[in-house]
């Protein structure tokens, strides 16, 4: 239970209460202290809500104007062109493709990363040996930054001179090998592989923690009913771990909308788009080509897609799990 | 073998496959950075014959990566320093007092957590060089600290609320005023909350790229994600060299991880685990 201050005036223990709490003594002195409680509480939240409304609010609110604008980002803009940019952007196959392959790094990631991790967190739970090191080892690209997990892995997928390339020519796979990050049709699913080396540590680490939590006896309850392994994992372990999954999946979406170190350092989006992202084509627009006002309706669709997924997420999936969960500043960070 | 073991098998060899498809590209960075070019293509898997250290010394000899090491340790530290103290006040503000407008100010910050950085990249970067913040330190930590407030008065809120009502009667009769209750009290209590959140600071400091990449234009101030990318531009044909520079790049963040993993692993599964 929260407990509050008393204004300052009056040193008496306070009752929890939500409210400011009834001060004794004429109608003029307790809407004093009321207004001086007041002050003193917002006084602390002045430096927080000073940053977070220049620098996170009102960049975003900016992008939402700058949008109806053609405009190459000097001076301020002024060639309205109402919704243009964003009829341009749904008809732009590049932007189109940043959503499909936004999808499908999505569905990939849900479909084999997530249940991966799961597994190997089971796994993990149990006395096995060697576990802490088997958990530091697969958590620990995670505190790698992604431009260097990007340098890292765009030598090692070197066509033909890359380890990857090599071993599989050692073992006789030649076949299997290829242009990795060159080729269009594999440059996504090697980019997958990469971001799951880098990223199913984090989950399993979740995972892990929510595992720990769920009380041993309701396992054994199971067991002495007679439960299966499986059964165990499906009808004990499985809804008890629910909230974990939902904040596991609501991170993996929003660091999918928001990819950019990884493919920029890599391939920039190539070969010909087929690695590009929404981040990546903003980028392009906004800081080499200086189509501003356009990269300010990607950012607006990129926002959009963020805040519905947020709310529906949170209207019918996780309603009060958020409070507390961590969202990366991801590399890009922040 | 016991019996245990063997039934464990299987599974053995799973962890142990994938051990090493965590570790073969790390440590074949680390054999690489010890070959020169030339050796690492004609061997690329095997040991070093003979063990090149010039890769290694050259960078390290050279000042450019010490730079590079300084500014990030720089940015980093600045960034923590202003996200935690900040964010202390906030949710001080938010867990020990009712005030009016307490929940809609409170949702306002947790809204942050959804939004992608990269959706404020572009008007940030505007306002940065209207400030005149471009190639300034301050470019970029004041942002990164704006960015990391949401998570951090999260976190500290729900350890702040923690603290028993009882504690904070006691100060206030002997005296306290709500910012001596904070600084005596609350502060030094929180302690393993706020280990905890400036350990992700610094990490999340430490990694950023987007930002780094946007605000620096010229390399006085770039970090050291900014000068892998930048060095394997450079020496793209040099491939030993570059793992060389990627190795040395990683050791700094491998270190910290192996000092703080509690508190960054505590930190990033903190309320992960409620129902």
């Amino acid at each position: 239970m929260t407990s509050t201050f008393l204004p300052s005036a009056d040193k008496q223990p306070g009752p929890d209460v939500d409210l400011p709490p009834p001060a004794k003594g004429t109608g003029r002195a307790r809407a004093r202290r009321r207004v001086l409680h007041w002050l003193t509480a917002v006084g602390f939240q002045v430096p927080a809500l000073a940053l977070f409304i220049v620098l996170v609010l009102l960049p975003i609110l900016f992008a939402l104007y700058a949008a109806f604008f053609r405009w190459g980002g000097f001076g301020m803009p002024s060639d309205y062109i109402g919704a243009d940019n964003f009829t341009r952007l749904f008809d732009d196959p590049v932007f189109l493709g940043d959503l499909w392959r936004c999808f499908v790094l999505v569905a990939l990631t849900l479909v084999l990363q997530l249940p991966f991790a799961l597994a190997l967190a089971v796994a993990l739970n149990q006395r096995i040996r060697g576990r802490a090191v088997y958990r530091m080892l697969f958590f620990a690209p995670y505190v790698l930054s992604e431009a260097i997990t990007g340098v890292l892995f765009s030598m090692i997928f070197a066509p033909d001179d890359g380890l990857a390339d090599r071993i599989l020519g050692g073992i006789g796979l030649d076949g299997l090998g290829g242009e990795w990050f060159a080729d269009p049709s594999m440059v996504m699913a090697t980019l997958f592989l990469v971001m799951t080396w880098k990223y199913f540590g984090f989950h399993m680490m979740l995972y892990l923690a929510g595992l720990q939590s769920i009380p041993r006896e309701l396992t054994e309850a199971a067991l002495i009913d007679g439960a299966g392994p499986w059964q165990r994992f499906r009808n004990v372990t499985l809804p008890l771990l629910a909230p974990t999954l939902r904040i596991s999946v609501f991170l993996a979406v929003i660091g999918s909308i928001q990819l950019f170190d990884l493919v920029w350092v890599v391939t920039q989006g190539g070969p010909d788009h087929h690695s590009e992202t929404m981040a990546v084509t903003m980028f392009q627009y906004g800081f080499k080509r200086y189509q501003v006002g356009y990269a300010s309706a990607i950012s607006v669709v990129m926002f959009g897609i963020s805040l519905v997924f947020a709310l529906a997420y949170q209207r019918f999936v996780l309603r009060r799990d958020l409070e507390g969960a961590t969202t990366t500043m991801r590399g890009d960070g922040t | 073998m016991s019996r245990k073991t063997l039934r464990n098998l299987p599974l053995h060899v799973i962890l142990v496959a994938v051990g090493a498809v965590m570790a073969v590209p790390l440590l074949y960075a680390l054999l690489s950075g010890f070959k020169s070019t030339d050796q690492l293509s004609r061997n690329p898997v095997g040991l070093p014959t003979p063990w090149v250290t010039g890769n290694y010394t050259g960078i390290l000899g050279s000042g450019d990566f010490w730079r590079l090491l300084g500014n990030s340790t720089l940015i980093a530290v600045a960034t923590c320093v202003i996200v935690v103290a900040v964010s202390a006040l906030s949710a001080f503000s938010f867990a020990r007092f009712a005030f009016r407008g307490r929940e809609l100010l409170f949702t306002l910050f947790t809204m942050g957590l959804m939004f992608p950085f990269a959706v404020a990249a572009l008007p940030l970067f505007l306002l940065l060089r209207s400030m005149g913040l471009l190639d300034n330190p301050l470019g970029v930590i004041l942002p990164q600290a704006a960015f990391g407030l949401p998570m951090t008065i999260i976190i500290l809120r729900q350890f702040f609320r923690q603290i028993p009502g009882e504690l904070e009667e006691a100060a206030t009769l002997d005296g306290c005023g709500p910012l001596g209750f904070f600084w005596r009290v609350l502060l030094p209590m929180a302690r393993p909350a706020l280990g905890t959140v400036s350990v992700l600071a610094v990490v999340t400091s430490w990694n950023n790229f987007f930002l780094p990449l946007l605000v620096f234009t010229d390399s006085t101030w770039w970090t050291l994600p900014i000068g892998v990318q930048q060095f394997q531009g450079q020496y793209s044909a040099d491939y030993a060299r570059v793992f060389a520079y990627l190795v040395l790049a990683m050791i700094p963040a491998l270190a910290f991880y192996s000092v703080a993993e509690r508190q960054l692993v505590g930190g990033l599964t903190a309320g992960a685990t409620k129902g």
